[in-house]
């Protein structure tokens, strides 16, 4: 369990004063002179060492990422952009950030566009966040009051600016290239890879997308030394993170931790334990909606980190655990999902397009058990067909909860086929498969 | 040069090709939907993933770049699965109303189902249906249909330069539209139709009128303007059903304007199908024997000096070399193709011929136009401006009118004023077109049928001269041959004017021009006036003379003629044309002249006999040979001849008013598209309420 020394978020709960203020109290803006003293690459090095994973979902080396960002600036600047649409649902860690630590982010924006030799940071952050995005810009305004940032940056001779820009709501936006379009004030739609931002990004510069969370532990790792970042959580799953525990649990929040813990330690010790004790668990979200559920057999043992849960064919992707306890009509929590899919597709490629409205009609089915067997066969191969052939990963992200809801809870669905052709009850309570 | 193998293939493709054009380079066929060569790469219809070894999942080959070492497979288990996937996913919420769409037989979703669709859906869902959307009178929809490759926004927005059409909602209800439902506010429009893979953007004006498979197809070329578009010719019999491009790099890329593409229903109206021979102050159906009677007995008594002729903006050459070769024998000097009366033709043919050509808009890097307003008079001229323009950027003055022409330019002035300083450099533009190492100026009709025509004529030729746009041919410091550049270029309207020209349809010594013509025709001086489809001139001023009417509409000159001659359109007959550019193009006959109606050149003949003056050409080879013996020029078929340099246009002082293009509207500019109910259609659409704008008149 992450002890309290090693916390990066001291003011995650809203406990302490988010202001400038506050912020250097818990030693934000400390020394940020000294660190933009480091060369560029240093610092890159750094963040590469401390094994920094992406916050944001996918789950990319930060400091690699950054490291692709061209070593000089020719002709246009290079921009960081960060990614504050944040609407993964279940996840609700960068509002808490924006909410009660925003210098931590204004900082790691400062210290991040330095490593890769941008001239501004735009935060793109997401429409309905409109008190976050009003506290965030008080910290920005804050900081430029201060000296912090704009010209001559801390007084570190380095000029920066730093943006906010509103979204106006749309899930698709918070992927990295449609964020760009949006940002542009084009219609939010992914973009073709490559080339990358990196090569090619916001208005045509260099770019580099990262999530808030990833921005803002940047000062501390440098503060505190990538040794220390590194040392926390698994190799190559290292570091603190911030859990967001929702649904069936006694006490939803969010909390840091190290990465590593079991979701069973996660769920008792933070959340107050699963609402009817352990055994009334049914299945496990363990990172946002759009990785495939864990059933309880998984959830008793699994570790809470990328490589874990990749290793039974699931993500850590927000880290947004949701919990479902046996009360849950599993189907249709699913279904809910595919519909959330359907409406947010951005509509540009034809597999996501299509097929996430046919995944979406065809749970609905399934959910009164309004089907035949072999359809379930059909929708699983409809999802492949969908995974792996779209421009952005929003397809994937829309077949991988039914892939996992068919793998651990194909008898649950065929049992609704079946009861519903006997005219039996079709909605009693779910029961794991195992 | 990266080198990849493609399905066991092993190809080497230039540097920036894409997987898809290794594919093909390789011999591989890669089903695709939005991809298109002349747009840019939007890779949303996912048809063409094929499998590239180490990848992760399959790519979209249209825009995956192409790398040394790849492997790729485009029928492997993983790529057919793929493609195989997609089409599924396109055919869904696809009507398959194949039956009853226009697309039929010429769909590329059709043909590819052929390939990649399974025999039966899996799909038992309700159908998306979406609402059809109005996008003017010439695009027809059902949107129900579309499969959103986009194509349509993306010609739209980067060939036509309009910014009308787009997708809006998103996922599932995605819809392509116009946003407000308003005509695509472009002459290019109609090329979306084409670009349409499936059934979704079709023809207005052709629904549900034929399909593929009974039309008979002709390689043509049109005269709806100068430039010379290369089009197909889809005819049912003896009805032209529609007109579609061709491919000329060199011209018309694959686009053409929907003047070009709509104007033929005008074949079928108004037509002239039988002689007529005004008796007693009315026009009335007469043999052909009683036509030529009539004439001859009038040019009995008259003097050659006496007898004039013009020919008109459709003429085809041969047409035209028939009538010269009468009007010489009968003595008159006396004639014109210059309707509009364009101060041109008097110098080396370099002043007459837009010398730069269009490919070679690509090459310039500063553009003058003079009077011209290109977007109206030649479309596809000023979508190569556009292309140029786009692609990285040229500074482009405009002296004349200022209307949006798809590209950003400065406007310099309206009139000859700005004319006279940039040619004797005081003005700032003037200081560009020194930097430019290939400047270009295009002067239009707008600037040269003037009445001080030659003298802007000179002072173009005096900008060009100035600012370098002449160059010789060199050799260059290792010996290569450096190719010259002419940047001085006309902008004809008229189809049939290069043409004209170059063939010297022009007045003889002591003869009259257009506008002596029509003055001597009111005076009584000119007593025969042969109009070879010439409706461009005051009718009304002829005064007494007899006139002569040989074409093929009942349009303006008809009605004043004294015997009318009913000739072939362009579709009708074999014809040789010059464009804008002095390209010589062969124009093939796709169906027949109506009724009693003759091919021109073939009346003009049969005539000449009638008055003891027969040409020397019994067949259309006879008449090329002895065309092409007297003017070397014609025989080059498709060949661009770099004219030579020389003096043209005679200085003098330039009137003060501003240069206006002839075009007023763009749909109606001739007989055939002042025939056609489409064009009406679009003036009333597209022109009427613009100008009802402009004057204040709308509501």
């Amino acid at each position: 369990m992450l002890k309290d020394n090693d916390r990066i978020f001291t003011n995650l709960y809203g406990w302490f004063d988010w202001t400038l203020a506050g912020a250097r109290k818990r030693g934000d803006w400390s020394n940020t002179k000294e660190l933009l003293q480091m060369s560029p690459e240093d610092i890159v090095e750094v963040m590469k060492a401390s094994g920094l994973r992406g916050r944001g979902g996918a789950g990319f080396p930060t400091g690699l990422k950054w490291s692709f960002m061209p070593k000089e600036v020719k002709e246009k600047p290079h921009y960081l952009v960060v990614n504050a649409d944040e609407s993964e649902p279940g996840t609700c860690k960068d509002r808490e950030i924006m909410r009660h630590d925003p210098h931590k982010l204004v900082e790691g924006c400062l210290v991040a566009g330095y490593a890769m030799r941008a001239s501004a940071a735009y935060i793109y952050i997401r429409g309905e966040f409109y008190n976050e995005a009003q506290r965030l810009q008080a910290a920005i305004d804050q900081a430029y009051d201060a000296g912090l940032i704009g010209k001559n940056a801390c007084g570190s001779g380095y000029d920066f600016e730093v943006y906010l820009h509103r979204g106006a709501g749309a899930y698709i936006c918070g992927e990295e290239t449609a964020l760009l379009e949006s940002l542009e004030g084009k219609k939010g739609q992914p973009r073709l890879k490559p080339p990358f931002p990196a090569g090619v990004g916001l208005y045509g510069c260099p770019t580099t997308v990262n999530n808030v969370e990833s921005i803002a532990v940047a000062p501390t790792i440098l503060r505190r030394g990538a040794e220390w970042f590194a040392g926390l959580g698994r190799p190559k799953n290292t570091g603190p993170k911030i859990f967001s525990i929702s649904g069936h649990v006694n006490n939803p929040c969010n909390v840091e931790e190290e990465l590593g813990i079991p979701l069973r330690e996660l769920i008792d010790k933070h959340a107050g334990g699963v609402i009817g004790g352990w055994d009334n668990l049914l299945a496990v979200i363990p990172g946002g909606a759009s990785v495939p559920l864990l059933p309880k057999s998984t959830c008793d043992e699994i570790l809470m980190d990328f490589d874990s849960l990749r290793d039974v064919r699931s993500g850590l992707g927000t880290a947004a655990v949701i919990v479902m306890n046996k009360q849950t009509d599993v189907v249709k929590a699913i279904a809910r999902l595919s519909y959330f899919y359907k409406h947010e597709s951005c509509g540009q490629c034809t597999p996501c397009r299509e097929g996430t409205g046919w995944m979406w009609r065809v749970m609905e089915r399934m959910v009164r058990g309004e089907a035949d067997e072999d359809e379930i066969d059909v929708l699983e191969e409809v999802t492949r067909q969908v995974e792996g052939h779209t421009i952005c990963a929003l397809g994937d992200a829309a077949a991988w909860p039914i892939q996992g809801l068919i793998r651990h809870f194909r008898p649950e669905m065929e049992r609704r086929m079946v009861a519903r052709r006997a005219g039996q009850p079709v909605f009693p309570t779910a029961q794991a498969a195992e | 040069m990266p080198k990849l193998t493609v399905d066991g293939v092993e190809v080497e493709v230039p540097a920036g090709s894409t997987l898809l054009q290794a594919c093909e380079a390789a011999g591989a066929e890669v089903p695709r939907f939005c991809y298109h060569d002349r747009l840019s790469i939007a890779g949303n219809c996912r048809m063409c993933l094929v499998e590239v070894e180490k990848a992760p999942k399959p790519v979209a080959s249209c825009a995956f770049p192409a790398g040394d070492g790849q492997v790729v497979h485009t029928k492997s288990e993983l790529a057919r699965k793929a493609q195989k996937g997609t089409m599924e996913f396109l055919l869904i919420n696809h009507p398959l109303d194949c039956p009853i769409c226009d697309q039929g037989g010429e769909c590329d979703l059709q043909d590819q189902a052929m390939g990649y669709g399974f025999h039966s859906s899996r799909y038992d869902e309700n159908k998306r249906a979406v609402t059809d959307k109005h996008m003017g009178p010439l695009v027809k929809t059902i949107m129900t249909r579309c499969i959103h490759c986009t194509r349509c926004v993306r010609f739209s927005t980067e060939i036509a330069g309009v910014t009308d059409m787009g997708m809006l909602n998103r996922g599932e209800n995605a819809e392509i539209t116009t946003y407000l439902e308003k005509a695509i506010d472009s002459e290019l429009s109609a090329n979306v139709i084409d670009l349409c893979p499936v059934g979704a953007l079709t023809s207005k004006p052709y629904a549900f009128v034929a399909r593929p498979w009974e039309l008979k197809k002709t390689e043509s070329i049109d005269v709806m303007d100068a430039v010379g578009s290369n089009i197909r010719v889809d005819t049912r019999g003896s009805e032209v059903l529609r007109v579609l491009p061709r491919l000329h790099e060199d011209i018309n890329e694959e686009w053409i304007s929907d003047k070009t593409r709509y104007a033929c229903d005008g074949l079928k109206h108004q037509r002239l199908d039988k002689p007529f021979v005004r008796k007693d102050g009315t026009l009335q159906p007469a043999s052909w024997a009683e036509a030529f009677t009539a004439i001859a007995a009038k040019l009995k008594d008259t003097a050659g000096t006496k007898i004039a002729a013009i020919a008109g903006d459709t003429a085809d050459v041969e047409a035209m070399y028939a009538l010269k070769s009468l009007m010489a024998r009968l003595g008159s000097p006396n004639l014109d193709c210059r309707q509009d009366g364009a101060k041109i033709g008097d110098g080396p043919r370099a002043s007459w011929v837009f010398n730069t050509t269009i490919a070679g808009i690509e090459d310039a890097d500063a553009l003058l136009l003079v009077g011209t307003n290109p977007r109206w008079e030649a479309s596809l001229v000023n979508a190569r401006i556009r292309k140029r323009w786009l692609r990285d950027g040229f500074p482009i003055g405009v002296i004349g009118e200022k209307r949006d022409l798809t590209y950003d330019y400065d406007h310099l002035g309206a009139g000859p004023e700005t004319l006279a300083q940039v040619a004797d450099g005081s003005h700032a533009f003037a200081e560009i077109l020194k930097g430019a190492s290939k400047p270009m100026i295009v002067v239009g009709m707008g600037a040269l049928t003037r009445a001080d025509g030659a003298a802007v004529l000179a002072t173009c030729r005096a900008i060009a001269e100035t600012y370098g746009m002449i160059q010789d041919a060199a050799t260059g410091e290792d010996g290569e041959t450096v190719p010259g550049w002419n940047g001085f270029n006309v902008q004809h309207t008229a189809a049939a004017r290069v043409g004209g020209l170059d063939m010297g349809f022009l007045p003889g010594k002591g003869g009259r021009d257009v506008a002596g013509i029509v003055e001597g025709a009111g005076s009584g001086a000119i007593e025969v006036v042969w109009l070879l489809g010439a409706d461009e001139i005051d009718i009304g001023a002829l005064g007494k003379a007899f006139v002569i009417y040989q074409g093929h509409h009942g349009d303006r000159a008809a009605h004043r003629a004294d015997v009318i001659l009913p000739g072939a359109a362009y579709t009708e007959k074999d014809g040789l044309y010059v464009n804008t550019e002095g390209r010589v193009q062969m124009a093939m006959a796709a169906s027949f002249p109506p009724g009693d109606a003759r091919i021109d050149w073939t009346i003009l003949r049969a005539f000449s006999a009638e008055v003891g003056q027969t040409l020397p050409f019994d067949s259309l080879e006879a008449l090329r040979r002895a065309l092409m013996a007297e003017h070397p020029s014609f025989a080059a078929i498709d060949t661009i001849e770099p004219a030579a340099w020389g003096a043209f246009g005679t200085a003098g002082t330039m009137d003060g008013a501003g240069f206006a293009s002839p075009i007023e509207n763009f749909y109606m500019t001739d007989p055939i598209s002042r025939a056609s109910k489409t064009m009406a259609a679009c003036t009333e659409e597209l022109v009427l309420p613009k100008r009802a704008a402009m004057t204040g008149t709308d509501g």
